[in-house]
Order: C-alpha cells, then structure tokens, then sequence
C-alpha cells in the first residue's frame, strides 16, 4: 500500500516562515504557487534530486521559496535569477538548479537574463509562472496582462496602443537554438496539472542527464490579483488565458541530445596547479644584472599609431627592467589609438618612479612632424630629442637640446622592414644616453621578442642605430 | 622570484588567480576590458569559470551565486558600469556574501570619457546601493599593488564576509610596471555555516538578504554595523612620505598619490615643508592618523581629480583644527607636478597657522 504523504523535498514545518501557522504556506487562497510547489518537490522526490538541489527564487510572490523547498536555497534579485543559477550550476555542475520566477521577474525586469541563460544553453531548469499579474506588489500590469485585463495600473483593461501585447516567453525563447526543452502548461483541471507534473519532471530529468536547458511556462492563477473567486479564476485561465497563451510543446530536443551533452566542468583551486601556471606568465628577460644608469630616463616616445611607437616603450622598458631599475610605461590610451597618433611614457630610474606621466622628457622620441611640433617644447634643458630624418623635415632647437638625427625608417628599409624603425631609434637611444651597452640591449631583445624569425633583423637594426650615434651620426 | 612587466589591468587577475578566485562575471568596458581579456584567458585554462555576461547587472548576480557557494570570485567594470552593480552589490552585503569588485574609474558622470578620474570615491566608500553597507575599499597606486591589494582584498572579503572593492583609475590600469608575481598558498577558509554548495552538507543552508521583521532587520542592520566598526578599527592603511616636519600635508590616492610624491623633495629643495599621506584603504578611511597631524600640520590639502569628494573625509578627520584646501582636475585631465607645487606655495604663503 502506498502511503501518500507530504514530499520530502519539503520541509515538513515552514519554520522560516514568520509568524502562526508555520504549517501552511504564506500564499493566498487559491494561488497557484502551492499547486506547482508541490508538482516540483514531488518530483524533486521521486528522481532523487533533493540534496542536491538548489532553489533560486528571486522578487515575487515564490520569494519566500525558501521558507518551502527542503534544499540549498538562494534568494535573488528581481530578474536576476538566471544570473544566480547560471553562476550556481556552473560553480557546481553537479547541483540541480531550479530558477523559479513569476511573469514581471522573468518577463519584464529580467528579460535580458532569461533570454540570455537560456541562449548559453545553461544545464538549468526556469519554472516560470505565468499568471497575468504582478501579485506581491498589488495587482499590477505584468508583460503577460491579457488584451483588455484590468489591473492597478490599467484601470480601464489593458490596451495593445498604451501598453503593448502580452508577451509570449516560449514562443520566443523556442526560437533560440541551445534550450533542449520548452513546454507551456497550465494548472486549471486535473488533466492540465498531470501535463504539468509531466513536464516538470521531465525538464529536470533533462538537468539531471546533463541534456541542457529545460523552460516549462505555467499558467497559473491569481484569484487576488484578479479580484475573482477561486473557481471563476480556474475557469478563466481555461477558457481565455489559453487562447493568449496556447498550451504545448515549442520546442523538445531531449532525444536527439545526449546524456551529458551540457555538463560542463568547474576545477576546485589548487594552488600547485596555479602556480605552475602561474610561472609560466613570468618575463623571460631572466636575472636581473644590475646597470648603473648615468641619470634617470623620463622619455616620452610619440608618432603615428603603427610605427611601433608603444613597442618601442616596451622595450625600453624590458631593458630597464632586467637592468634592475625601477621601470613603468603608460600609453595614451583609447580610441586616439586605433590609428591616429600613438605615445606612451617611459620611466627607467635607480630609485622609486613618482608620476608615470612624463610631462618633461629628458628623452622624446619623435617619429612624425606633428609629434615634434606638439612636444619638442616640453623637452627638459639640455635633454635628448631623437628625429626620424626619414619622414620629419622640421629641425629641433640645437642650442637647447642635444639633438640626435637618424633616417631610422630609411635604415629600417635597408636592414629588410620598415617595421624595424623603432628598434633602429631605440639603438640610437641607447648610445646617445649611454644608457645601456648594446650587448646587453641586444641579449635583452633577443629574451623578449617572441616571433623567433624576426630577431636577427631587430639585432641590424639595433646594431645600425646604435652605431649611427656612435659614428657620430 | 618571477616576475614580469604587466598593465595593472593584468595584475589584478595574476593577484586574483594566486588568490585562488576561481569565477570571473563580467561584461567590457574601456578602460577596464583588459581584465576581462586576461580573465577570458587564465580562467578557464586553469579549470575555472569565465562567462562574458550580457550586462553589468548579470555580472554581479552572477558573482552572488558563485559567492553564495563559498567559492572566490569576483567582478570588473569601470564607472558606468560599476554604477549598474549596485543594486547587486547591496544584496551582496546583505547576505554578508565575500567577493571583489574591481572600478577602474573613468571620467562622468553620464557616459563622460575614458579617462582617468577619481570621481567613483563616494559610489566607493560610502555604499553606493541602498541600505546600510560598505565596501572594504582598497585603492592601488602601481601594477604591483593592483596584485598585491586584489589578493589582500579577497581575503579581507572572506574575514569580514562582505564584498571589497579595489577601486584605481584608468591610469593605474593601463600603466605597466613590473610586478613579482605572487605564489598561491592553501586557503583555509570554513564556509560550511552558511554557503549553499548544492549538496548534502549544506543543504540546510539559505544566501538571502530578506529579512521581513523590523525588529529583526533591525538586528541584522547592527549586527553589519559591528562588522563595519570592527573592519574601521583594525584594517586602515595608509602610507606616509615626509609628514613627521610637514607644515602642509597633501593627501592623495591612486595615481594622484604617484604625482604627489614626484612633486615633495622638489618642493622642499624650494624651501616649502610638504608631505604626502596616501590613503591605501579608502574606506576605511585614515581618519585617526590625519585627526592626530590635525594639532601639528598647518594646512592640509586633499587633490584628486574629481571636484571634491574624498575632501570630506579629511575634513571629518580635522575637525576644524587646521584649514583643509582643495585641488582637483576632472573630466581625464591629470595635474602636472608644477600646478601642485604652485598650489603649495600659495596656501604656505599664508603662513602657519596662529
């Protein structure tokens, strides 16, 4: 003999619920809610899912889901339960995620999620229920509110010219290729509800087999909200919220997927693991050897967008770096970059780095006319300025500043790339600052420039810019 | 030890994988998208989670529910979006829920631009969504600390049960520096008592931030604020540069802080006493160390770029016992050292105070 019992998915005294009568649930006569409650412990139950089982329920009505399911439970923001269950599940693949939303928390505030989780085909199951109405916060408009339904705030029936159509959540989701599953059903007979239990069991089966996302809409009633007695409220579901919301199967994949099709994997933290993955981000300019810079490099480095401006900085940078100096760059960051005018600040220094801004450069690179006429200016006293003769005519002031000449892009052209320019500026740099030994520069490069096939003709640039300061330019 | 050249974008994610964050939410948006982009990479190649979610919004709720499961995680945006988090955010400390936000603040309000600004502090430290809450507020200067602070963040956020915030400028997240990277050591964290892991163990457990009684939310509003005068009394930190003999002491985060300390020893070879106190949490908020300079300091000087926001906290600090001058550029201008020391010249001209 069977003994038909209260499910044990829920608890069997709601003792987080506040106030008496911690044996019923804190719903309205006649609601809806304690129907597919029921329908989806039972079924919680019988496929042996429970303990495992999480129960987001987000602003509603069912918020206080929790004070019900006898399992993990969440309690979201409105509309955001899908984002809670997303992260759940995929966190722990193994839990079984139940989003369990009302028509304004899926429908109207959190469309984007629903739309969204169910497009990335989350292994979840949404339970949404669809009863015409937003009944926690007094009978409003909800995005399902029938044609002419009068609510709180469609006084005189909702009208298609004020407030637009009811929306059709399955119809739209089922155009979606990931879900696997997508029912409407509904709670006005018995033979509705056993089509119902059905599907309900059915979408978290699917979870359970790892067959991907499962959406079963549910019309439900709000005799409340409605203003109508229990009886008229399930005739009028019945017979007209149907024909709004037609009841069926819109989309059903689950015997063409297979089990396990959707699981996906989460790693726990280990810390072996992420530190040998960890190491392998490391620079590979190696151990520091220690260069004594003759003064602090402030150098601003400035031209168009594709000479290498930015790389350039970055090289400069490793160098600094392996030499055991104190080294930052910072570009002009943003839209400007995406091929306009390029510069970026390089700070290389025996001591702690301030401001990473170079306002005042003791060196500026500058590999265009409007990048001279812009910072030549700010260069510092007796500081270096290096001119890509090549594509600059003007002259910097020769009396202020030691000026460094050199057709970089032409030499550049000769070594085999006009991309090797800025590696051709970077050689006259160093020996103009005296900065760094073009051994040692050149076994920096050699570390840092990953396309292996490109390193001999960065080590002839570096080299004919190097020497063309050296020789006196 | 190994180290590399990175962006403080880049850092951040080396800190939160050391850290052992093991989920990253988030949607791009410049100037923070690099750390999405580093998350994108290093995330699921270690077995962990990255989902680009379809906003801001989803990208905090996403982070709830990998928090509500006692797993390290954590999210990035920059203004605009960071504004979008609220909402999420004071769920997260309303269910006392750790994890780590990170605001690379850009300029507004609106849409504004993509450059640096400091005009989020208030959003940051004063619980920028509704109720009462804070953010564990930690504010880098450099690419190292953008490691540094991000792991210290996590673990602040475990300890106290409430989200932490590294809040930097676009400056600071674009910048590279070299940074040591960090070794990832065992987590001992027990979060068996409230976390819902979806399985036998935790069954029993509830994340939620409802609370219907007054009586109770009353409760559970102090029992928070405990937590907040706890986290005040013991987790302040903050840097000092030369404010033992200053007779004007300028206090600035974030890259402001770096162009301050470029403009002290210049300033002092001209003859004016000038120190920098940097905030490095900015909430909480240093306010017992300015409050005891206050007897000492002539005049003190908050510059950030913004139009006056962490100026407030200085002057409750000061409480009126010295003058508290302000100098700010907004909208993605930053101050040159020059203009500041122009300005300290200025207010030390009025002399000390009677």
């Amino acid at each position: 003999m069977k003994v038909y019992e209260k499910s044990s998915a829920f608890f069997p005294v709601f003792e987080r619920k506040t106030g008496p009568a911690q044996e019923a649930s804190h719903y309205c006569p006649g609601c809806g809610h304690g129907n597919i409650h029921k329908m989806i412990t039972e079924a919680m139950e019988d496929l042996n899912l429970t303990e495992r089982s999480v129960f987001v329920s987000p602003v509603g009505c069912s918020v206080f889901g929790y004070y019900y399911f006898n399992c993990g439970n969440f309690q979201a923001a409105h509309g955001r339960a899908p984002a809670v269950a997303t992260a759940v599940k995929r966190t722990n693949p193994e839990a079984i995620v139940i989003s369990y939303q009302g028509d304004g928390d899926l429908a109207a505030i959190g469309t984007a999620e629903t739309i969204h989780a169910a497009n990335r085909g989350e292994n979840i199951c949404v339970f949404f229920v669809n009863n015409a109405i937003y009944g926690m916060t007094g009978g409003q408009m909800a995005p399902t509110t029938m044609i002419g339904q009068r609510s709180t705030t469609t006084p005189l029936g909702r009208i298609t010219e004020t407030h637009g159509n009811p929306i059709k959540m399955a119809e739209m989701l089922s155009t979606l290729p990931a879900p696997t599953y997508i029912e409407r059903v509904a709670i006005g007979n018995s033979k509705q509800i056993m089509k119902a239990r059905k599907a309900i069991r059915k979408a978290l089966k699917n979870q359970s087999e790892g067959k991907g996302y499962s959406f079963v809409e549910i019309l439900s009633v709000c005799p409340t909200g409605w203003k109508m007695d229990p009886v008229a409220a399930r005739d009028w579901l019945m017979e007209d919220m149907v024909k709004v919301f037609p009841l069926g199967v819109y989309k059903d994949e689950t015997d063409n997927v297979d089990n396990g099709a959707w699981d996906r994997t989460f790693a726990p933290y280990e810390p072996e693991k992420v530190n040998v993955y960890l190491d392998q981000l490391k620079s590979q300019v190696g151990d520091t050897q220690e260069v004594k810079l003759p003064y602090d490099l402030q150098c601003k480095f400035a031209g168009f967008g594709g000479q290498g401006i930015l790389t350039l900085g970055l090289f400069l940078s490793q160098i600094g770096m392996r030499g055991g100096q104190e080294v930052s760059w910072f570009p002009a960051y943003g839209p400007e970059m995406r091929g306009g005018t390029a510069n970026c600040s390089v700070n290389v220094s025996a001591t702690r780095i301030g401001t990473p801004l170079v306002d005042h450069p003791n060196v500026l690179v500058v590999m265009n006319q409007p990048s001279l006429e812009a910072f030549e200016h700010e260069v510092v006293d007796g500081g270096t300025i290096i001119v890509d003769t090549t594509v600059i005519e003007g002259r910097p002031d020769a009396d202020r500043l030691n000026v460094v000449l050199i057709p970089a892009s032409d030499i550049a052209d000769e070594v085999g790339t006009p991309k090797v320019a800025n590696v051709v500026i970077l050689g006259a740099l160093a020996a103009a600052t005296d900065a760094f030994s073009m051994e040692f520069c050149q076994d920096t490069l050699r570390r840092v420039i990953k396309k292996k096939s490109l390193v001999d003709m960065n080590m002839e640039a570096f080299r004919r810019g190097y020497e063309h300061v050296k020789n006196g330019g | 030890m190994a180290r590399q050249f990175m962006k403080g974008n880049d850092a951040i994610i080396v800190g939160a994988l050391a850290a052992g964050c093991r989920a990253y939410y988030g949607y791009p948006i410049t100037p923070a998208s690099e750390i999405a982009h580093a998350a994108a990479l290093h995330f699921p190649a270690l077995g962990g989670v990255f989902i680009q979610a379809e906003s801001e919004v989803s990208a905090i709720n996403m982070v709830y529910g990998t928090s509500g499961m006692g797993v390290r995680t954590m999210t990035a945006s920059s203004s605009p979006g960071f504004s979008l988090k609220q909402e999420g955010l004071s769920y997260c400390a309303g269910a006392e829920l750790p994890c780590v936000v990170v605001n690379i603040d850009r300029g507004g309000p609106g849409l504004g631009n993509i450059a640096p600004e400091q005009a989020d502090y208030f959003q940051v430290t004063k619980g920028g969504g509704h109720g009462n809450y804070r953010l564990i507020a930690l504010a880098p200067n450099g690419a190292q600390e953008m490691c540094d602070l991000t792991m210290l963040a996590f673990e602040m956020a475990d300890k106290y049960r409430n989200p932490a915030c590294i809040m930097a400028d676009g400056i600071t997240g674009q910048m590279m520096e070299v940074v040591d990277i960090p070794e990832a050591k065992p987590l001992a964290i027990d979060h068996s008592s409230w976390a819902v892991e979806g399985n036998a163990e935790t069954r029993n457990n509830l994340v939620s931030s409802i609370v219907l009684d007054p009586h109770d939310l009353e409760d559970h509003n102090h029992k928070l604020d405990r937590k907040y005068q706890e986290i005040m009394a013991n987790e302040v930190m903050y840097e000092e540069y030369k404010t033992d003999d200053a007779d004007l002491v300028v206090v600035a985060y974030g890259v402001v802080s770096r162009i301050v300390y470029s403009t002290v020893d210049a300033a002092r070879k001209a003859g004016l006493k000038v120190g920098l106190l940097r905030p490095i949490t900015i909430w909480p908020f240093p306010t017992k160390v300015i409050s005891e300079m206050a007897d000492r300091v002539d005049h003190f000087l908050a510059v950030e770029l913004s139009t006056g926001q962490m100026i407030e906290d200085v002057q409750l600090a000061v409480e009126g016992r010295a003058p508290v001058h302000f100098y700010g550029r907004c909208g993605g201008v930053v101050p040159g050292g020059e203009e500041l020391e122009a300005e300290y010249s200025k207010i030390l001209e009025g002399g000390a105070k009677s």
